[in-house]
């Protein structure tokens, strides 16, 4: 038995030449609750409009059923949607939203009849008045609204406006109810019911859901699988356990939860180096002395005593704070360098403290580092000059002018710069994660290209800044014809 | 306290050359008109003017009919004409405004000039003037004014209602007709009266491209106020008439639509 409802084969989408969607392949099965969770821009909701069928994919396709839908128009599959904004028809009232798609519905009438040409013929007819009403009443009652069928869309509350909306989807009986952020303009506590009250409507339907959102929390509470995605593409897929408790990569491990990243290196198989401390840890396989990324949930570490036998690694208390149900305790460690930590614990301390920390072997996430180096192709301008991104650099170099190179440069040679002048080429920040003692962010300049910097200075995701690079810090490598080929 | 409130006084002070200007030009002048169709010719008060328009004995209540017939067929081709051009200069809005200017653009030139010339083209081809001509010279005159708030109106329908729409099962026409079509009501009600009140109330187009043969509403209230004629008592009871029609069609627009984007396009 084949449970696939939705398959999605490397599915490519561009607006004019920005890629949003990358080379996406995705399988949903009959009757999940799937969460496409990301931050804004990551391709998500794109990607729910390819399934819905408002956008088509520059390449790629998408079955349903088996059966492939790349170009169907959005009328002719069986498919519904919460939009973002509900949609609500303002020039209908609850009744006649929710029986918008009941009027256009047809059903068989009768077996199949064969005519004169030999070919089948099934009769359709439209639903019948008493059959809508009885159908929108059942949909009203669901959803809690019995008596709203009357009313004007704009007199409901932005909480009713959402049960109507998802009403009106519902009560066509879709295989497959596709919701985008419908929760998003709700205050806290109604989205909190309305968690809930989709994850019963999912349950009793039976039917499969494709939901978007960027609230983790509420990826982590529904769904049962997650598809996490960044610059569209996916990063990972998986429960909400495994997600959250192994993330794939430092994105997924900043965006799904807290989280301290570190930079470690692997010494050995279960074994790994952080600021010049040897930690137990449980992942094998690693190269040896390979650079990687550390993941460590705040709750993971316990606060000790540094007396204490179990006591790993002692630390100053920048700050407790406490949360309700926990203190946030952030502390320096000492070490090679001093790494901050967030840690989640119940015992109270004060700044100043010193601490001793304790982690269990199995709560050392161990990840593959996404990229060692920064390699961009470029060319010989002149001699001592080299052309990339767009932006002519200073460097050691005698090669000819004109010879097409590959240029590498160290995460910490990227120089960035408040302003943007102040660079040789402009980029924005396209993503920061804090690793202990510095911030790692991504940058993409204006040619699409993204480096990875390491920088002491906070900057936000969005903010443009300038590149400059050391001359003496730039690699440059001949590209010869045959590598090439 | 005090500064605030010599701070308002100043701020209403700006106010008051328009308001002089309103009482001059606007007030005064309807006053004068509801005085003058309450006076005979020798300025004493009497309902003659009332009777001699509604008893039609000098044809003025035949000439509204027949501009009213007029307004509304107007009114009809604007729309029929009108409609397709706005949906399709919305749907295109975004990649190009020059085309919405082509068609507002000759709202700015004065329309006795449009229509002279309208006139001379048509005797340059050896059309016969007649109803044709000013039904033409009607359209061509009032098709902007359907245009522009049908346009408003279909520019701001939300896409999501559309994509709404086909996602419950609607195929292109029936998109149009259950989403686009009632949600550009407001539009369509003031685009008709837009063109409407003022075609019932046109003058010069019709005397122009019929050769005086025509003679419509305005027309008439335009003969009565002349020298010639001098009975500004009856032109005063017409342009009343008229006035009340005006404030109909108004009062009909606020009742079938309370959207606030119709009554900024009015």
């Amino acid at each position: 038995m084949d449970d696939k409802i939705i398959e999605i084969k490397n599915v490519n989408k561009a607006y004019g030449d920005k890629p949003v969607v990358k080379n996406l392949s995705l399988t949903i099965k009959k009757g999940e609750f799937v969460t496409l969770l990301g931050p804004s821009g990551c391709g998500k909701t794109t990607t729910l409009r390819m399934i819905a069928g408002f956008e088509q994919p520059t390449s790629g396709v998408i079955y349903f059923n088996g059966e492939d839908i790349t170009t169907l128009p959005p009328h002719k599959r069986n498919i519904n949607t919460v939009f973002q904004k509900y949609a609500l028809f303002p020039h209908l009232n609850v009744f006649g939203n929710i029986a918008f798609g009941l009027k256009l519905k047809t059903v068989p009438v009768g077996a199949p009849t064969v005519d004169k040409k030999g070919n089948t013929v099934q009769k359709m007819r439209h639903l019948t008045k008493s059959e809508i009403t009885e159908k929108v009443n059942d949909a009203l009652k669901m959803v809690d609204l019995e008596d709203y069928g009357h009313r004007a869309v704009n007199s409901l509350s932005g909480g009713q406006q959402q049960r109507v909306a998802i009403a009106r989807a519902l009560v066509n009986e879709p295989q497959v109810l596709l919701l985008d952020e419908p929760l998003g303009a709700l205050d806290l506590k109604m989205r909190k019911d309305m968690q809930l009250e989709l994850m019963q409507m999912h349950k009793s339907l039976g039917i499969t859901f494709v939901y978007v959102t960027h609230d983790q929390e509420e990826a982590l509470t529904m769904s049962d699988t997650i598809v996490v995605m960044k610059d569209g593409e996916i990063q990972q897929i998986g429960t909400p356990t495994t997600v959250y408790d192994e993330p794939a990569n430092a994105f997924v491990a900043d965006f799904i939860g807290e989280s301290n990243i570190l930079s470690g290196t692997m010494v050995k198989d279960c074994c790994v180096d952080i600021s010049g401390h040897k930690f137990e840890c449980v992942d094998k396989g690693f190269k040896y002395d390979e650079p990687i990324d550390v993941i460590i949930r705040p709750e993971d570490i316990r606060i000790v005593a540094t007396t204490d036998k179990k006591c790993l690694v002692e630390a100053d208390v920048l700050s407790c704070v406490f949360k309700g149900d926990h203190y946030q305790v952030t502390a320096l460690t000492y070490g090679d360098e001093r790494n901050e930590l967030i840690i989640h614990d119940n015992v109270e301390v004060n700044v100043g403290d010193k601490i001793g920390l304790y982690i269990k072997p199995f709560d050392f996430h161990i990840m593959h580092k996404s990229r060692l180096i920064n390699e961009i192709e470029g060319e010989i301008y002149e001699k001592n000059v080299v052309e990339f991104c767009d932006g002519r650099f200073e460097c050691n170099t005698d090669l000819e002018e004109g010879t097409k190179v590959r240029v590498k440069v160290d995460f910490d040679d990227v120089e960035l710069t408040d302003d943007e002048e102040d660079g040789t080429i402009g980029a924005t920040i396209i993503s920061a994660i804090y690793k202990g003692s510095y911030w790692q962010y991504i940058v993409r300049t204006d040619t699409y290209y993204d480096f990875f910097a390491d920088n002491d200075y906070e900057w936000s995701i969005g903010d443009r800044i300038g590149i400059k690079i050391a001359p003496d810090k730039i690699i440059i490598e001949e590209v010869k014809d045959e590598q090439k080929a | 306290m005090n500064k605030k409130l010599r701070f308002r006084f100043h701020r209403r002070a700006f106010a008051y050359p328009y308001m002089i200007f309103l009482l001059l030009f606007v007030v005064v002048p309807l006053v004068i008109i509801l005085i003058n169709a309450f006076l005979n010719d020798d300025k004493q008060l009497t309902f003659q003017n009332f009777v001699e328009f509604f008893s039609d004995t000098g044809g003025g209540l035949t000439v509204l009919g027949n501009s009213l017939i007029i307004g509304l067929v107007t009114t009809l081709i604007c729309l029929v004409i009108g409609y397709p051009c706005a949906y399709l200069l919305a749907k295109y809005h975004a990649s190009n405004r020059v085309l919405v200017l082509l068609f507002i653009l000759p709202m700015w030139v004065n329309f006795l000039i449009r229509t002279l010339s309208t006139k001379a083209l048509f005797m340059a081809m050896d059309v016969k003037l007649g109803m044709g001509t000013v039904m033409f010279g009607m359209v061509y005159n009032y098709l902007p004014y359907m245009i522009l708030p049908l346009h408003t109106t279909l520019v701001s329908i939300d896409h999501s209602y559309i994509e709404a729409a086909e996602d419950l099962g609607a195929d292109k026409l029936t998109v149009f007709l259950k989403t686009v079509l009632p949600l550009s009501l407001s539009g369509i009600i003031s685009g008709i009266t837009m063109t409407f009140i003022p075609a019932i109330s046109t003058f010069a187009i019709s005397e122009i491209l019929s050769s005086s043969k025509i003679f419509l509403f305005g027309d008439a209230i335009n003969m009565h106020f002349s020298k010639t004629t001098n009975s500004f008592g009856v032109g005063s009871v017409m342009s009343l008439v008229m006035l009340v029609l005006v404030v109909i069609s108004n009062v009909i627009v606020n009742l079938t639509s309370k959207d606030e984007e119709v009554a900024s396009v009015l």
